[in-house]
């Protein structure tokens, strides 16, 4: 399975992060997170429920860019029900950072200073409100010190050291799974709650995670490759969800 | 029956223009605009306001162009929302160039709050209980929240997010009747009712503009989420939710949305923008004006 490629690795990955969720949404933000979740429903876990990124929940699992015709409807979802499911906590979000530090405290609001960004980003979202409610799941295709901070300068999505603050009652459905980066696969199982590194993909040197990262990462003590795919579930990927090879583009090989 | 009908339809008769609607808005004025990014915005209202001489606007918005357009021509004094996108292009770029420049006042909250906020003050309370916010930046820096403890055995603390009160809202729906009695075709109708709850005056724009009796033809009761309580003016605006997506009667016009994001940096494009689309007054001569570019 040498010809594996880096995006197949983070899919792998990120389907991973979704195992034993049973019968909750998945709310997969960007391409890569997207074939993961589908990946995860035609394999290990068929009970995700997905949409299909606008209102409709789909029975089956369409290929990115299929056409609308092609999704099987289970049910309906707008915004609002959404909001509802992220209130009940049946949900998991993989969500993108601009910036994440050792806590997971995770940045899509703005860089800089927040009252005069140099850099507007998106805002908050739902981040502050997925965080404290249900499982979240981070990518970041660009693994660099830019995105893997010391400090976040605004806290969209609550990280650990702030979950504890709030006390164990409030901060009772806080959960951050995984992170994935193009480099590797990153926990918060670490002293104090702090992220981990769990597995790097194949290629990827320690020193090389290490100098893109601007804080100290723990290890888990069997640290090792992020796993392959099967030869299913790379005909999968490569066939059924994603024919047009769009993750490809996502990350550097 | 028919006649009953005849009688409200003459008895309720709420239409109105954009410029209209303009006339009962003022400067100052705290502003909730219906639709989701790029997605169903009252554009044709919005541009109506831009046109004007409105000033000092608090913007409350799932925000699109509807919030970078009114940022771009000086009619906002803050806004108040939890992200601005074009969807297609992810950041709203007249939003961001306002950001980055210092001119805007904000009040940045969670996505969910600002629905619990709309829907506090759709059901005249102070607040709403709400664990989004919590240990986030939203909770004491980036908005003015407090927090409120459970009155039962829990003691719980949670968010005490507060009503967003509006003084008018504008929302774009596919169908509506003369009294005021909207239909929503698309697939969401994203929180266009808790604008027009949270709200004084509440305008709807309306791709067609059709006679009660009408409405059941086009989609099922189901399909009637706002009705005419909840309404004071009703615009008939084809076309006026271009370029933002307005299915199932238009999709997004992508290559509108490029121009549109090109005239953030360079504000010879955004005059010649405004000259070209902002000015012209009624659907047909905006219609053509976009058919020509």
């Amino acid at each position: 399975m040498s010809d594996v490629a880096r995006h197949e690795y983070c899919v792998i990955a990120l389907a991973e992060a979704l195992r034993g969720s049973g019968e909750i949404l998945i709310s997969p933000i960007g391409v890569l997170p997207n074939i993961a979740a589908r990946l995860a429903k035609l394999t290990f876990e068929p009970g995700l429920l997905l949409t299909d990124g606008v209102a409709t929940l789909m029975a089956n699992v369409p290929a990115l860019g299929a056409e609308a015709t092609d999704v099987i409807a289970e049910g309906y979802l707008p915004y609002r029900s959404i909001f509802d499911v992220v209130w009940s906590g049946r949900r998991h979000v993989i969500m993108g950072a601009g910036q994440i530090d050792r806590y997971g405290n995770q940045n899509i609001s703005a860089v800089g200073d927040w009252q005069r960004p140099t850099a507007q980003l998106l805002g908050m979202r739902g981040a502050p409100g997925n965080t404290i409610n249900h499982a979240t799941s981070y990518f970041v295709p660009n693994h660099t010190r830019r995105v893997f901070v010391e400090q976040v300068d605004v806290v969209s999505g609550v990280g650990y050291d702030r979950a504890r603050k709030l006390g164990a009652q409030a901060a009772r459905f806080h959960n951050l799974v995984r992170v994935v980066s193009n480099l590797g696969v990153f926990d918060f199982e670490g002293p104090d709650q702090r992220m981990r590194i769990r597995s790097l993909h194949p290629g990827v040197e320690l020193s090389q995670v290490e100098r893109e990262t601007s804080f100290e990462l723990a290890r888990a003590p069997d640290l090792g490759t992020t796993r392959a795919p099967s030869v299913d579930e790379l005909r999968l990927i490569r066939e059924v969800i994603d024919p047009k090879g769009l993750g490809r583009k996502e990350v550097a090989a | 029956m028919k006649h009953v009908l005849f009688r409200l339809a003459s008895m309720l008769d709420k239409r109105m223009t954009e410029d209209e609607v303009v006339a009962q808005l003022a400067d100052g004025m705290t502003l909730g605009i219906g639709g989701w990014a790029s997605r169903r915005k009252p554009m044709s209202l919005v541009r109506a306001i831009a046109r004007s001489k409105l000033r000092d606007l608090t913007l409350v918005s799932y925000a699109g162009p509807d919030v970078g357009l009114l940022c771009a021509l000086g009619k906002v004094k803050k806004v108040i929302f939890a992200f601005a996108s074009l969807d297609s292009i992810a950041l709203e770029p007249h939003f961001r160039a306002a950001r980055q420049a210092g001119s805007l006042e904000v009040e940045e909250f969670d996505e969910g709050m600002l629905q619990w906020g709309l829907y506090a003050a759709a059901n005249r309370l102070p607040f709403l209980p709400i664990r989004a916010g919590l240990g986030s930046d939203v909770a004491d820096r980036t908005a003015r929240v407090r927090t409120v403890k459970s009155p039962y055995d829990d003691a719980e603390e949670f968010i005490a997010m507060p009503a967003l009160t509006l003084d008018a809202a504008i929302i774009h729906l596919h169908r509506a009747d003369q009294s005021g009695n909207g239909q929503c075709l698309g697939p969401d109708l994203y929180f266009d009712d808790l604008f027009c709850m949270a709200a004084k005056r509440r305008f709807m724009s309306c791709e067609k503009l059709i006679e009660t009796s009408e409405l059941c033809r086009e989609g099922s009761v189901q399909t009637l989420r706002i009705n005419r309580m909840m309404v004071d003016g009703v615009v008939h605006a084809p076309y006026g939710a271009h370029f933002t997506e307005c299915p199932p009667d238009y999709p997004r016009d992508e290559a509108f949305l490029q121009l549109y994001a090109a005239t953030a940096k360079d504000p010879e494009a955004l005059a010649k923008f405004v000259e070209r689309f902002v000015q012209p007054v009624s659907a047909s001569a905006y219609r053509e004006a976009v058919a020509q570019r």
